[in-house]
């Protein structure tokens, strides 16, 4: 008798339902790499038949990120990008979307460039601003698309109420929970409708593989989501979907060793007199901080920073030996990244100042590298930085 | 200088400036253009040198502290290597309780060849001295050894092994360069099974060697290329991977073990317990024979199956398992017993890994008074 319901996260993450392979007990999920599958019936055909539809190594990952954000059902993609747009296709021309204001530039991108053209039309709000939420809200509103904390500038919105808001108006509710994971964050146990990840962050870990994730707990909404992901066909490949598999295995001590990281650096990078601004929700100043602990158990592993101006940044990057400098977030490695240029490039500057997302932010993704040597080599490029005067 | 875990997280970071590539690319390409006669780029052919290989090379290099590193198909394939070092006539003395494999392969294979060693506690000095002749070529040792957990003072004999001008060559597979850099404690060669705690997901077959000095590692490089027994660029690859989170890993497989050792050592039904005071391996005696199968098949949690150093919990049965290739005449000598069982800890809550032992040990006993 298996006592498997009871295990904690951290356990669950080597053990479900695909421990071993049934056939071998093989302990490394195989990878099937068939795009075809025989059908011994002629009556009636088995589960597998296109890998498009189903391939036994994306079915496995599917059913452990389901497992762990407590789901019904879990899907695939080939990026974050295609997990988000395919989720959006749930709408119908002349539905209304109501989204965060400082949400990822590539969903800005989708939401204002692609949905506009097919009359899905958006407003773009402060979700931590409940009244402003419901000011938005008009008769066609179909969905609440939320970033928790928001990319880059750590704002946290409350899962909960929005859920409620969205339910009372009989609207869905996204939640993309890239920044916290599940190991942190369960936004299908705090009302959301799906749950949405790029997995080439936190999930799989390792800067090595670009991947989407979605969970859905609804059984009809899932049958829904699994039509569009095989009619548009946005799927992960067989050899990602193992590496995402592989990646999770060693999602809890990553992740602890990075929020660890994030906290005394957040703590650091306040008390610097170079450094204008930090955001991170685990700081006891932060707007939403008793929120964050109310819903989640930790701040994350990534925050961002706000320097004099755009020279103290270049100078900053220039100096400091250990991050990569480049886009993206989630990895082993430290990586430090300007969103007016990379992440929120696709959003005009007008919109970027509105949302504060200035030429002086920088975003920290901390990775798993040894605390204090992140410390000194972040002090030793700040102390070329000039003094600012606090905000 | 940063700290290991900080040098762990960056291997094969920054490892080519054409695309600014976090993570190292994967050449799988066996052979390399030359631009002319005697123009190469330093690569010829893949069982030569591949630049995946190259990184995952250098960077075991690194941590352990030595002057060159080389990847091999599994860990046996790194000893083999290693043997190839010596000739027809040569002694080896070797550490008595060692892993079955490597007994196997001097047996059955090198002794054929001319080979001889001798098996003594190397944990007792006196014991190496004594089996010390004008034919003594190396020391071999397994430090902690498997599946005894018992340690080897590296330093002590590598005196020894200098005073003889013999090779000290040390299995580094349990601890790891995270715990233990034996070449910086005087052995000249230390070598893996990566396979275990540095590819640590029970997914990749593989073997590292490191030696020290010019010499050696041009007789080395000369058996690792003409051997052939290189690993691929593909596990390589994964192996950098694997090792990315080596130190965290480690932490947390020594964080439960204590915590397991600590509930064991307070079982009743365990008679002895093994473990070094480090790292993620543990050994421990049942009370009777009778009660290992039923206690292995009533593990929920825990995987029973050969290996170690994974994520995943695993116990071991070396009696019929690792240590089948041993004698059992020589395998109870040494302690490996028929009530003795390896537990390669992993990095699951430790809570529910005990409550498996727990709900485990309770049904054996309910079986076996029965």
């Amino acid at each position: 008798m298996s006592h498997a319901e009871d295990y904690t996260f951290e356990t669950k993450l080597l053990h479900n339902s695909h421990k071993f392979d049934s056939t071998t007990g093989a302990v490394s999920v195989p990878i099937y790499h068939a795009s075809t599958f025989h059908q011994p019936n002629f009556d009636q055909f088995g589960k597998y038949d296109y890998g498009r539809s189903l391939n036994p190594t994306r079915e496995a990952l599917e059913e452990t990120i389901s497992d762990l954000e407590e789901g019904s059902r879990g899907f695939a993609f080939s990026s974050g990008m295609a997990a988000i747009s395919t989720a959006f296709l749930l709408l119908s021309k002349g539905d209304h979307v109501i989204i965060s204001e400082d949400v990822y530039g590539g969903t800005y991108r989708i939401v204002t460039e692609v949905l506009s053209r097919y009359g899905i039309e958006h407003t773009f709000v402060d979700m931590t601003d409940l009244d402003s939420v419901e000011e938005a809200i008009l008769p066609n509103t179909k969905l609440f698309y939320v970033e928790t904390p928001s990319n880059p500038l750590l704002k946290v919105t409350d899962i909960k109420a929005i859920s409620n808001l969205a339910k009372k108006h009989d609207a869905l509710t996204f939640v993309d929970n890239t920044f916290l994971t599940p190991a942190f964050q369960k936004p299908l146990l705090l009302g959301a409708d799906i749950v949405l990840h790029s997995a080439t962050k936190f999930l799989a870990g390792h800067s090595d593989v670009v991947a989407g994730l979605a969970v859905v707990k609804d059984e009809k909404l899932a049958n829904r989501l699994a039509f569009l992901q095989n009619a548009f066909g946005a799927v992960l490949g067989v050899q990602d979907s193992w590496l995402v598999l592989r990646g999770l295995k060693t999602l809890s001590v990553r992740l602890q060793q990075s929020t660890s990281s994030a906290q005394k650096i957040a703590e650091f990078l306040s008390e610097h007199p170079s450094v204008k601004n930090v955001f991170y929700p685990g700081l006891k100043n932060h707007p939403q901080y008793e929120l964050q602990q109310k819903q989640s158990t930790s701040a994350g592993a990534v925050l961002s920073f706000e320097l004099n101006d755009e020279n103290a940044v270049r100078q900053f990057i220039e100096n400091t030996q250990i991050p990569v400098f480049a886009v993206s977030l989630g990895a082993v490695e430290t990586i430090i990244s300007l969103p007016a240029k990379m992440s929120h490039a696709a959003m005009p500057e007008e919109e970027r100042k509105k949302r504060g997302i200035s030429n002086s932010l920088l975003r920290l993704s901390v990775g798993i590298e040894n605390t204090n040597d992140l410390i000194k080599d972040f002090s030793f490029a700040l102390q070329v930085s000039p003094e600012v005067s606090r905000i | 200088m940063v700290q290991i875990d900080t040098k762990l997280a960056q291997i094969g970071n920054r490892s080519e400036v054409t695309t600014g590539t976090v993570s190292p690319p994967l050449y799988l390409s066996t052979a390399y253009r030359h631009e002319g006669i005697g123009q190469s780029s330093g690569y010829d052919y893949v069982r030569t040198g591949n630049p995946t290989r190259e990184i995952l090379e250098n960077a075991i290099k690194e941590l352990e502290d030595g002057d060159q590193g080389y990847a091999c198909s599994s860990g046996m394939g790194a000893i083999l290597t290693v043997l190839s070092l010596f000739q027809s006539g040569d002694e080896l003395i070797v550490s008595s309780d060692l892993y079955g494999g490597t007994y196997r392969l001097l047996e059955q294979g090198y002794k054929k060849w001319g080979l001889q060693t001798h098996y003594v506690n190397t944990s007792e000095p006196n014991e190496i001295i004594h089996a010390i002749n004008s034919k003594s070529k190396a020391i071999l040792i397994e430090t902690p050894t498997n599946p005894l957990m018992q340690q080897t003072d590296i330093q002590k004999v590598a005196t020894i092994a200098k005073e003889h001008g013999l090779l000290l060559i040390v299995d580094n597979t349990f601890y790891t360069p995270y715990l233990q850099k034996p070449l910086t404690l005087g052995a000249d060669i230390v070598i893996h099974s990566a396979t275990k705690y540095l590819g640590g997901h029970n997914d990749v077959l593989a073997g590292l060697i490191v030696a020290k000095g010019a010499t050696l590692c041009e007789n080395l490089a000369l058996h690792h290329n003409g051997a052939g027994a290189v690993l691929s660029p593909f596990d390589s690859w994964l192996l950098i991977r694997g090792m990315k989170t080596l130190a965290l890993r480690m932490d947390k497989h020594e964080k439960n073990a204590k915590t397991l050792v600590d509930y064991l050592e307070n079982h009743d039904a365990i008679t002895d317990v093994f473990y070094p005071g480090k790292g993620g391996m543990v050994s421990f005696r049942i009370q009777d024979e009778s009660c290992v199968n039923p206690f292995l098949q009533n593990l929920s949690l825990i995987t029973f199956a050969e290996s170690l150093g994974g994520v995943e919990s695993l116990i071991t049965y070396p009696a019929t398992q690792t240590h089948a290739d041993i004698p059992e005449e020589i395998r109870l000598k040494t302690g490996v017993c028929n009530r003795l069982l390896r537990f390669s800890v992993g990095i699951e809550n430790s809570e529910d890994l005990t409550k498996d032992l727990e709900q485990a040990l309770a049904k054996v006993r309910q079986e076996v008074t029965q």
